[in-house]
């Protein structure tokens, strides 16, 4: 299965060149960015492990650091999902502006739902992950 | 600006009627409060009937006055908890309308109660006879009323990252047919939509517990699909489980069982009223469970132009009684509005500060003070075709639902799911490229349909379709 978590998970996975055009975009709104990578991609995983500190400051000619350092995780976790984070610090806001998956491993996670009957008819679901 | 009149002298406390507007209820030369709430008006007073006597009628009969003197007045500070018309002006093109601005002292009100409020301004003046007809534009509610109130159990920031979804508009479809489905059937389009590619399934407005399908069956056939698209494309999905019912004690017990069964959503209609709508804002806020709230009947009362209450205004009372969710139109689907009215209920529903703006009917500024953000809903007649046009309209944080535009997919209800995903994927994947989206649209749909057979039908079915 496809993991479709992510803004653009629905669409071919993205060259580096289209990587970039979403970096200029998040730049270009003062958005910080950062990478993050697991092999984990349960839903209720709120925590991926972070690559490195969040980019804070950049300009927005300086895309080419934001890719590097997707690059570089790429190559230290070619198996884990990576993804790219855009995040929009301004009042009212202090969250995520934007954030979809740049590495997918070879085979991906999927999701065995498991059931328990609880009483009248109620189900207990469980997403349990397997490769 | 209107001078009342002022050629019959009276003592003020006489026995008998009065005019509204020489006891007090009208006064130019007031000027408002920072904490007073402050109603706009469009007043359309009988013939014959003077408009600032008919603006400190509404004024008086939505605080403090009746229709003659009473001395019991003379116990009280009156002027203090008099409603003052400050400001009546013709409505510029509308022969007969008055446009009046009516301020009420905090005093009036009780701390966070909507029911307060709208038995205060609107409970009692709309059947005025001196008066033609009567609307209720819109509202400023200050923020030391504003205080009072927590607002939505989540906002828009916690429902996203509860959700995990940013960065797009969440895509939603209403469960068709309406009536009539048995729960099994009902809940394989629950998940044939949601593995397909929407976040969320809706309920319809009228589907409670009828005869055909009772309301506990339909939640645990709703979940069932729930569960099992999420465990397909490992993404948080939710199916809006209704719970609107005849008593609050029926309610509660719909809601319970939904957070029982691990439903991340529940919905209600406008229906239920202010009370039981404040009263499930905070059941929700207390089991974390997200609040859609469909706006069932409104057009009874938000659709006339001069008659009324805009639908600005309910959805200031929805923010501060507190819901996540609030349909607030389309603007290219099959339901009424123009798209300078419904980029003021949008603005209203997201912005934290709310600048006026007569010409998209906001009257005054007003602050939220931080009050978390409803999430608009776009519902009705909408499809994949119009992408460009509904996120140039409605922007990014928005629920689009496709309710016939998804079960109605010549190739099944997944397939309509997943050709709304792409198309909305490819449209903020170009806007954020920086392309002209919005005169591109078609092109930019028309390509990612090369690689998605499901999007190239939808957009073959609807090509040419627009309601309105």
């Amino acid at each position: 299965m496809r993991v479709t978590q992510g803004t653009f998970s629905f669409l071919p996975d993205f060259s580096d060149e289209q990587i970039v055009a979403q970096i200029r975009y998040g730049l270009d709104h003062g958005w910080s960015m950062s990478v993050e990578y697991t092999d984990d991609p349960h839903p209720r995983n709120a925590y991926w492990e972070m690559w490195g500190q969040p980019l804070f400051d950049l300009g927005v000619s300086e895309s080419d650091v934001v890719l590097r350092e997707v690059r570089a995780c790429r190559e230290a976790h070619p198996g884990s999902y990576v993804k790219l984070i855009a995040y929009d610090s301004s009042r009212g806001r202090q969250t995520t502006a934007l954030s979809f998956i740049v590495n997918r491993p070879a085979r991906e996670t999927a999701f065995a739902l498991e059931r328990a009957d609880v009483h009248d008819r109620v189900v207990r679901y469980r997403l349990a992950s397997s490769r | 600006m209107l001078s009342t009149d002022t050629t019959r002298p009276r003592d003020r406390w006489a026995s008998g009627v009065t005019p509204y507007a020489e006891m007090g209820y009208f006064d130019p030369d007031y000027e408002p409060r920072d904490s007073d709430i402050l109603a706009a008006f469009r007043i359309t007073p009988q013939p014959g009937v003077d408009a600032v006597e008919a603006a400190a009628a509404v004024a008086g009969e939505s605080s403090t006055a009746t229709w003659t003197v009473v001395w019991t007045d003379r116990l009280t500070d009156y002027r203090h908890y008099q409603a003052k018309a400050y400001e009546v002006t013709p409505v510029p093109g509308r022969d007969g309308e008055y446009l009046a601005k009516i301020a009420y002292d905090l005093d009036l009100f009780e701390e966070g109660s909507i029911a307060n409020m709208t038995s205060s301004i609107i409970g009692n003046v709309f059947g005025f006879k001196a008066l033609r007809a009567l609307r209720l534009e819109d509202l400023r509610i200050p923020p030391h009323y504003v205080k009072t109130f927590q607002g939505p159990p989540h906002g828009i920031v916690m429902e996203r990252e509860y959700l995990d979804k940013f960065g797009r508009p969440l895509l939603g479809a209403t469960v068709k047919p309406k009536l009539g489905l048995s729960a099994k059937n009902y809940g394989r389009v629950v998940y044939e939509a949601l593995r397909g590619g929407l976040d969320f399934t809706k309920d319809d407005e009228n589907i409670n517990s009828q005869p055909f399908m009772r309301w506990r069956d339909r939640f645990l056939y709703s979940i069932e699909g729930v569960s099992r698209a999420s465990a397909a494309s490992g993404e948080v999905k939710g199916h809006y489980m209704n719970v609107t019912a005849a008593t609050m004690e029926d309610m509660y017990e719909r809601a319970e069982f939904a957070k029982e069964i691990g439903s991340v959503i529940i919905m209600m209609d406008l229906t239920v009223g202010y009370t039981a709508m404040q009263s499930m804002s905070r059941w929700a806020r207390r089991n974390g469970m997200i609040l859609h709230l469909h706006r069932a009947g409104h057009g009874t009362y938000t659709r006339q132009k001069s008659h009324g209450v805009s639908f600005r205004v309910i959805a200031k009372w929805c923010r501060l009684l507190g819901v996540d969710h609030l349909h607030a139109g389309t603007v290219v689907g099959k339901l009424e509005g123009d798209p300078a009215m419904i980029a003021g209920y949008y603005d209203t529903l997201r912005l934290d500060r709310v600048p006026a703006n007569p010409e998209h009917g906001i009257y005054f500024d007003q602050d939220w003070c931080s009050l978390p953000a409803v999430m608009p809903v776009a519902s009705g007649g909408i499809h994949a075709g119009q992408m460009h046009q509904l996120l140039r309209h409605l922007g990014e944080d928005v629920i689009l639902q496709f309710g016939g535009g998804t079960i109605g997919h010549p190739m099944g209800i997944a397939a309509g799911a997943t050709a709304n995903r792409v198309a909305v994927e490819a449209m903020i994947q170009a806007r954020n490229e920086g392309r002209d989206y919005f005169q591109e649209g078609p092109d930019i749909l028309e390509h990612a349909a090369r690689g998605c057979p499901e999007l190239d039908a939808a957009l073959q079915v609807w090509k040419d379709v627009t309601l309105g």
